[in-house]
């Protein structure tokens, strides 16, 4: 078999762009998984809120990428806090299941309103000039704002695995995940943590959202779209594994990126068929902890 | 030191507690004075843990009042009351294994001025600065209450409440928990004690309350304890 460099090289790089969205969507599940025992399946309309935030700062405020970069994930965030505040802390003591129908059936209603006034064709957000153009590293081309998206997402899950397991705040919260009564007989504040935990979370999905823009169109079903492969890729990680969830999104981006090189017809379902048998073989995950 | 004329340090009056819908405190009165080692006895069952845990605020619903140095604390939150200067140990420990030995030790926040340092915790109980790294749940089962009390000795509380640390350890291990309470006595720490252990409560409080089906029954003081020997086989079957 002949191996065109150039096109393989492209699709990793595709594989590497989509593995970068993985990763940062099921790390912000797997947050919002550990601490609040809540499925999240509204991570995908608010991947898409964030993408709806940049487009509409820059429209209504005049604000450019790089603000949007910063005031999306914590607009967005904050309506995070409202939802966990008003519908979420009613569920903790209840099964998955409530958690995820709520989430669900929230996600449907926000797809469903900005659908009603935006349609579903998409809106264009231009890709910031600071980071147009291309790179040409001789066996391939490389769009800067590709490799801006690719790093910068790395750098945003490092962090995040940074502040979880080496700080005093991640302290906090993994010791909430294992025995929330103590940690707050011990004098922290839980429920508050728990509200900001979802939040941040929340802004994890429209940090993802504001990247997606220039490269996706800013689309209402964006987030539908997206969120299922996610959910396949929390899986095969096993919830609530934060350098899991990491590994396993840019991992599968990648897998997924080379099938579209070896085997185009099954680019689409690769992800789906690892599940399964990840599910069959390991059914915690691959760096699940089995409770 | 807190100052005595205050009133007792910390003063349960007409507790009741709900797990649920059984009641299971049905109104205990007890008080503790600072600096001193009070011990509650009782059959398993009685409402030992459960008044621990009413006192901070981790059952689901009760009533009554309990005052800490005048402060009635029955309708706080539990993270409140922890920051009114109150630190509990529970029975299970609670050593979290995400964790490891030196998170679980500086995890509880500090409350107040004036807790251990960390050199004073390792003086105390110097196997913990051997195993900093390793795993919270890996160290031995009399490490991990030597860890459960260490880490609410940096927080500044003054009132400690230890839900039977001795279960399950050898006597060895029982003795030298039994001379760190001595020694966070003389530091001036003020301790309410749950215990089975008769044996090893009488080697460290200076005063005992027995309770039985969620009431207190029956008060005294240590230099009693030879008249009470009946009462206390009578209660406990010890």
């Amino acid at each position: 078999m002949d191996i065109n460099l150039p096109a393989l090289f492209g699709q990793l790089l595709i594989g590497l762009i989509n593995g970068s969205f993985y990763a940062l969507l099921s790390l912000g599940l797997a947050v919002i998984f550990g601490m609040l025992n809540i499925i999240n399946f509204a991570h995908g309309a608010q991947y898409m809120m964030g993408a709806f935030a940049a487009y509409f700062l820059l429209q209504y405020a005049g604000l450019n990428y790089w603000w949007a970069l910063i005031l999306a994930p914590v607009i967005v965030g904050g309506i995070g806090i409202v939802i966990e505040r008003a519908f979420l802390q009613w569920l903790y003591k209840l099964d998955h299941l409530y958690g995820l129908l709520l989430t669900f059936g929230l996600a449907l209603i926000i797809q469903g309103l900005f659908r009603q006034q935006y349609g579903s064709s998409g809106l264009p957000y231009q890709i910031p000039p600071q980071l147009t153009g291309v790179r040409d590293l001789g066996f391939t081309f490389l769009p800067n704002y590709r490799a801006w998206v690719v790093c910068f997402s790395l750098a945003v899950c490092l962090g995040t695995w940074y502040m979880i397991e080496k700080t005093r705040l991640g302290a906090y919260l993994r010791a909430a995940t294992e025995n929330p009564t103590l940690v707050r007989a011990f004098g922290i504040n839980v429920p508050r943590m728990i509200t900001l935990t979802y939040g941040f979370g929340v802004g994890l999905a429209a940090l993802a959202g504001v990247m997606a823009a220039p490269i996706y169109a800013v689309n209402p079903t964006m987030g539908a779209d997206i969120i299922i492969v996610v959910f396949a890729v929390v899986v095969i990680g096993g919830m609530g594994s934060i350098m899991g969830a990491i590994v396993t999104g840019f991992g599968l981006g990648v897998v997924e990126g080379l099938t579209k090189y070896f085997f185009p017809e099954a680019s689409n379902t690769v992800i789906f068929v690892i599940m399964v048998i990840v599910l069959v073989t390991r059914p915690a995950g691959l760096f699940g902890r089995v409770a | 030191m807190l100052d005595r004329t205050f009133g007792p340090l910390l003063e349960i009056n007409d507790l009741h507690a709900w797990y649920g819908e059984s009641h299971i405190l049905h109104g205990a009165t007890l008080n503790v004075n600072a600096g001193e080692v009070v011990t509650l006895l009782g059959r398993n069952g009685a409402g030992k843990t459960t008044t621990m845990k009413s006192v901070m605020g981790i059952v689901g619903k009760r009533t009554g009042s309990v005052k800490f140095e005048g402060r009635e604390l029955i309708n706080l939150p539990s993270d409140a009351i922890a920051r009114a200067g109150l630190a509990f140990c529970p029975e299970e420990r609670g050593i979290f294994a995400s964790l490891d030995v030196e998170e679980n030790l500086m995890l509880p926040p500090q409350v107040r001025p004036g807790g251990l340092t960390r050199e004073q915790i390792f003086e105390l109980f110097p196997n913990l600065r051997e195993r900093l790294k390793s795993q919270g749940t890996k160290l031995s089962g009399g490490e991990q209450q030597m860890l459960a009390i260490g880490r609410i000795l940096r927080t500044g509380a003054r009132l400690l409440l230890l839900d039977e640390p001795t279960e399950g350890l050898a006597p060895v291990i029982i003795q030298q928990i039994g001379n760190t309470i001595r020694k966070l006595k003389e530091q001036g720490f003020t301790i309410l004690l749950v215990e089975q252990n008769f044996r090893f409560a009488s080697t460290v409080a200076d005063r005992y309350y027995i309770m039985e089906h969620g009431k207190i029954v029956e008060q005294f003081a240590n230099s009693e304890l030879n008249k009470k020997l009946e009462t206390l086989h009578e209660y406990l079957g010890v």
